[in-house]
């Protein structure tokens, strides 16, 4: 069966201007799949330069991948035309990082959830594309009368962010990428997105791609993790087994800076090994060679292929080469829906 | 024999804003005391008043924002009275503040050392250049930076690492308070991780006091030793950090800690209903009552004040007598 979407070993390079060789691989050889019949939550998870908001560019077809494929529904979205481009603008929805961002200060709100209805035909009236804004921001637990014609500096951050999750909503997508959605939100208010997040992935069945640095939030949501280290996966799996039990030493250096707000889990068992470090390394081996603890000989010759270390977690270290490797196109394979 | 005297001692203090909409009332009477080597968590939403408490501290909010009564002490000095002259002096001496965002606090046309030497000749004149260097290199090296880092402009660092410079700067000349605002916020969890253990070890060795403020209850869990939680521009409870987390009193401090995740309440939401209010049309009696699962009749109309409970905890709450005991809803509402 043709999966939903699909990253055919797609890499991501950026050049600085024509004449400089510096070159930044933003995404290293990644394969991915998101099925039709099973809607997942993927957390995407790494520090700053890691390459995630990439991957999420990506994946909305923003910008072009180096090498590699990204397909939907079996199309080549670089491709796309007619028809088939607008299925996948109105099925593909994102929500980003900045709540205050997205708005014009000059409109009210209605204006954000008016324009996608007009945009898409999704109403044949008024009185139609009323009914459906209902709709979209009750899913989200938010009161239509309460935000409706007011002005988004009237709302709070959460508010703002759950109407754009409405938005999304309305368009009826398979398919949402949140970069970071709850990051500039108040911690008390997280929680009433998130719940929004899940229960589009539940009661919609749309696949949700959740972009974040935050591995308490990602652990709460999600039902599989990618890690990645500056464009490399470094572990894969279900979020359960790579949070409690991580096998990558970056991941477990990842796990254990934590700040758990529970007073009796104290964080920072591992030492951290300078990131200062990393310049002027050479870029052969294992991209965290130069910070790992463990780091042996090889690592610093060929990058570590995938080892399956579990049913569902994969790690790419040489740690685990008693393992067996798992070819990066079979990535998916350890990540449950 | 004598209980150590507090190095900072907040009174009383009152900050508004004056907008077009009116008068807003962003820190009421807040008073808060601080002792030598206690490091301070301070939290609350945002628009509760926590980064005006730290500007009002430092005595630097600006217009529309007025500060309206109150005295801040470092040891024996008055802050809000000394001359403006010599407020500056005590900046970065006495107290200094270390802001959010330290990516943008740099100059990024100075060098690092030429950025710090500006702070520690402003302050002692009197030291030589070589003196000076020898202060720059030693910060620096606190705070795990290498020395060649002084010859370095701000493009040339990671985040992390100008976090740690903002912090070198604000240690460079040993104040007794440093006030850290949201210091990690634009971090990842590892780099966090590190630019707090350099804060923790600083403290530790030049014997400060420290207010870090955030709304990231982990962070807080681990690094402070009392949590202050703001509301409305009030302290609704102050207490030690592992009472706050296993046993919080004030309603909005339970709401907060509750709404947390953990590693064991996987898939828990709990959101703290309802909407910050206005601080112009706050509302009447206790400001959390519209939002408050327990609020009384008396809370809409008498305002609590911040109590001194027998344990040493600091709650502003209707529903604890002066010993911290529960008080029986019927017989409030009938007094």
């Amino acid at each position: 069966m043709t999966p939903l979407l699909e990253f055919r070993n797609v890499t991501k390079i950026y050049t600085k201007g024509l004449l400089s060789r510096a070159a930044t691989t933003a995404l290293d050889d990644v394969s991915l799949k998101i099925e039709d019949d099973r809607p997942t939550i993927l957390t995407v998870a790494g520090e700053s330069g890691s390459g995630k908001t990439t991957l999420a560019m990506l994946l909305l077809g923003f910008i072009p991948p180096t090498q590699g494929k990204i397909l939907y529904k079996g199309k080549d979205i670089a491709r796309l035309q007619g028809e088939d481009r607008i299925t996948f603008r109105k099925e593909v929805q994102a929500v980003f990082q900045d709540p205050f961002a997205v708005f014009n200060p000059f409109y009210t709100v209605d204006h954000l959830l008016t324009v996608p209805i007009e945009k898409f035909r999704l109403a044949r009236n008024k009185s139609e594309a009323r009914d459906k804004m209902d709709e979209a921001l009750s899913a989200v637990g938010l009161r239509p009368e309460d935000v409706l014609g007011r002005f988004p500096h009237q709302l709070s951050g959460g508010q703002r962010q759950r109407i754009n999750v409405a938005r999304a909503l309305l368009l009826k997508p398979r398919v949402l990428v949140a970069d970071e959605p709850v990051s500039m939100v108040d911690a008390s208010l997280r929680a009433t997105i998130l719940e929004s997040l899940r229960k589009l992935n539940r009661e919609y069945g749309i696949s949700i791609i959740y972009i974040t640095h935050d591995l308490t939030t990602a652990y709460h949501v999600a039902s599989s993790i990618i890690v990645l280290y500056r464009g490399s996966v470094m572990e894969a799996g279900d979020i359960e087994r790579v949070i409690r039990d991580p096998q990558h030493p970056y991941t477990r250096l990842l796990i254990d800076s934590i700040p758990w707000p529970d007073i009796n889990r104290k964080w920072g068992q591992t030492e951290i090994v300078a990131r200062e470090q990393e310049h002027g390394s050479v870029e052969t081996g294992c991209k965290f060679a130069s910070r790992c603890p463990f780091v042996m000989d090889k690592c610093r010759q060929a990058p570590p292929p995938l080892y399956q270390v579990a049913d569902k977690q994969a790690a790419s270290c040489y740690l685990y080469d008693q393992q067996p490797a798992l070819a990066r196109e079979r990535l998916s394979e350890v990540l449950p829906a | 024999m004598t209980q150590p005297s507090p190095v900072l001692r907040v009174i009383d203090l009152q900050v508004s804003y004056y907008t077009e909409a009116g008068r807003a009332l962003a820190l009421d009477h807040a008073s808060l005391e601080l002792y030598p080597g206690e490091k301070l968590g301070m939290v609350g939403e945002s628009g509760c008043g926590k980064s005006t408490m730290a500007l009002a501290m430092m005595r630097m909010i600006k217009p529309p924002g007025r500060i309206e009564g109150g005295q801040v002490f470092v040891g024996d000095t008055e802050l809000t009275a000394l001359p403006e002259e010599q407020m500056r002096k005590a900046r970065l001496s006495l107290i200094s503040y270390i802001p959010q965002g330290a990516m943008n606090s740099l100059n990024p046309v100075l060098r690092i050392e030429t950025q710090m030497r500006d702070a520690i000749k402003e302050h002692k004149p009197e030291m030589s250049d070589a003196e000076v260097q020898e202060r720059i290199y030693s910060a620096l090296e606190s705070v795990e930076l290498r020395r060649s880092v002084a010859r370095m402009y701000p493009h040339e660092l990671s985040g992390g690492m100008k976090q740690r410079v903002c912090i070198a700067i604000g240690i460079s000349l040993s104040p007794k308070v440093i006030i850290a605002d949201e210091p990690t916020s634009a971090l990842d969890v590892v780099t966090q991780r590190q630019v707090m253990e350099t804060l923790d070890r600083v403290q530790r060795q030049i014997g400060s006091a420290v207010i870090l403020i955030g709304h990231d209850m982990g962070l807080m869990a681990q690094f402070v030793d009392k949590v202050a939680v703001m509301y409305a521009g009030k302290f609704t409870e102050i207490s030690p950090v592992r009472d706050m987390f296993t046993d919080p009193m004030h309603p909005y401090a339970r709401a907060l800690i509750e709404s947390l995740p953990t590693l064991d309440n996987k898939g828990v939401f709990k959101g703290i209903p309802g909407l910050a209010p206005s601080l112009i049309r706050r509302p009447s009696g206790c400001a959390f009552h519209p939002r408050c699962a327990h609020a009384m009749e008396v809370c809409r109309t008498v305002t609590p004040t911040l109590e001194r409970l027998p344990n040493g905890r600091l709650v502003s709450c209707h529903l604890y007598d002066h010993q911290g005991s529960p008080v029986n809803a019927e017989r409030r509402t009938a007094g």
